[in-house]
């Protein structure tokens, strides 16, 4: 964490290939709880029959944050695959998040102002309500 | 056809469809959608759900590979996200109110000009003349390595091109597709942004455009673990292989064969919005 404060670090474009570990560990994480979660939700409904022909929606407590931890803390196959898809979304968001940092570390007030609106959007999209 | 089943056949489905849009840049979503609604007979709001998971994990995936290279313009990204995202929440409101059948529509049109993207003929030049103000303040003019040289490119077009990514985002948000092929379109065609940039930029965004309307999808339930689960893990193997294929064969016979496929899947896909099939 102490390289990632330092000076020489973001200016020798490091910060890029920071980025870039940054999204590859987010894939990874999110498949690998993706697959775990599957493995579960396999054991326990893969005998089921599929039935998406008709819109009903994912059941509810998988559409939000609070439900899906609760799920998965109950070791729920949906949940924790949820978790994954979750851990994926977050992925380019936090990649805004470091960008930022990126922006003001090279002293660039506009393109830190501009990533800032970026985020905001994203966040009032989280927040707007537009899920219904 | 029990979960268990169909999960598998998805997860073959999914990599042919990381694996085909990695080799042609199209992305997974567009493979995705048909593969869902025409084959499995999914509700295509659960495919919209499904296809936008697939192109977060895509671009995420892509862009670790490409940013290493430098070429991607990420002030010219970020500055054009404020354009895609706003747009992309747009799209997802709209969703509610477009009628599914018109969704499908609506696909199978961008699926055809997604088709004729892949086999156009590329900007593959760096305009060196232009002297756009906008471009200027911006800081969007830049350079990029060719065979160890570095060329400089100047950005032209900029409320054009700013204008076709807010309906690059719309389009996004609607569909549950990344949009390259229209974000291309404003970075090749209007903004004159040299092909390689334009692409490994247009990737950079798809990430965080499709993030944006994801949430919202997320919370109306069309993304469902069930799908989702095959869908992110046969994607991401396919898109893995495709990058290590992409240096070793010729993609333009595949492009020409891919967008003939594309272009009668859509075909198919607006054939069925018109008869209210889906």
């Amino acid at each position: 964490m102490k390289k990632l404060f330092s000076k020489t670090f973001w200016q020798e474009r490091d910060v890029e290939m920071f980025i870039g570990q940054q999204l590859r560990w987010g894939v990874i994480s999110a498949s690998v709880i993706a697959f775990i979660g599957g493995i579960i939700y396999l054991y326990s409904n893969g005998k089921g029959v599929p039935s998406y022909t008709e819109f009903t929606g994912a059941p509810l407590y998988v559409r939000h944050l609070p439900g899906i931890l609760h799920g998965v803390f109950q070791l729920d196959g949906m949940a924790i695959i949820q978790l994954g898809v979750v851990v994926l979304l977050a992925t380019p968001i936090t990649r805004i998040a470091f960008s930022v940092l990126a922006f003001a570390m090279e002293k660039d007030v506009l393109y830190v102002i501009i990533t800032l609106i970026v985020l905001s959007v994203i966040t009032f999209s989280i927040f707007s309500g537009f899920g219904g | 056809m029990s979960i268990l089943v169909f999960t598998l056949i998805l997860l073959l489905g999914a990599f042919a469809a990381g694996l085909l849009g990695s080799l042609t840049g199209l992305g997974g979503g567009v493979v995705l959608i048909p593969l869902l609604t025409l084959i499995f007979h999914v509700d295509i709001r659960y495919a919209i759900g499904a296809s936008l998971v697939a192109s977060i994990a895509n671009s995420s995936g892509a862009a670790a590979a490409y940013i290493k290279e430098g070429i991607t313009n990420v002030r010219i990204g970020m500055f054009l996200e404020i354009a895609t995202t706003t747009g992309a929440i747009a799209g997802a409101v709209l969703a509610v109110y477009t009628p599914t059948h018109l969704v499908a529509i609506i696909f199978g049109v961008v699926l055809l000009f997604s088709a004729a993207m892949t086999v156009r003929k590329k900007n593959e030049h760096a305009d060196t003349q232009s002297d756009n103000k906008l471009a200027k303040l911006m800081r969007l003019n830049s350079s990029y390595p060719v065979k160890g040289e570095i060329i400089e490119y100047k950005v032209k077009g900029v409320p054009g091109g700013y204008l076709l990514m807010t309906l690059a985002g719309v389009v996004s948000g609607l569909l549950g597709i990344g949009s390259g092929a229209l974000k291309v379109l404003a970075m090749d065609n209007v903004m004159r942004i040299p092909f390689k940039v334009s692409t490994t930029t247009s990737n950079f965004m798809i990430g965080v455009t499709a993030a944006a309307s994801a949430v919202v999808y997320l919370q109306r339930g069309y993304i469902d673990p069930g799908i989702a689960m095959p869908v992110v893990l046969g994607v991401l193997g396919g898109a893995f292989v495709g990058s290590k294929l992409l240096v070793k064969i010729n993609t333009k016979w595949l492009r020409l064969i891919f967008s003939i496929v594309i272009s009668a899947l859509a075909i198919e896909m607006i054939y069925n919005g018109l008869m209210r099939n889906l």
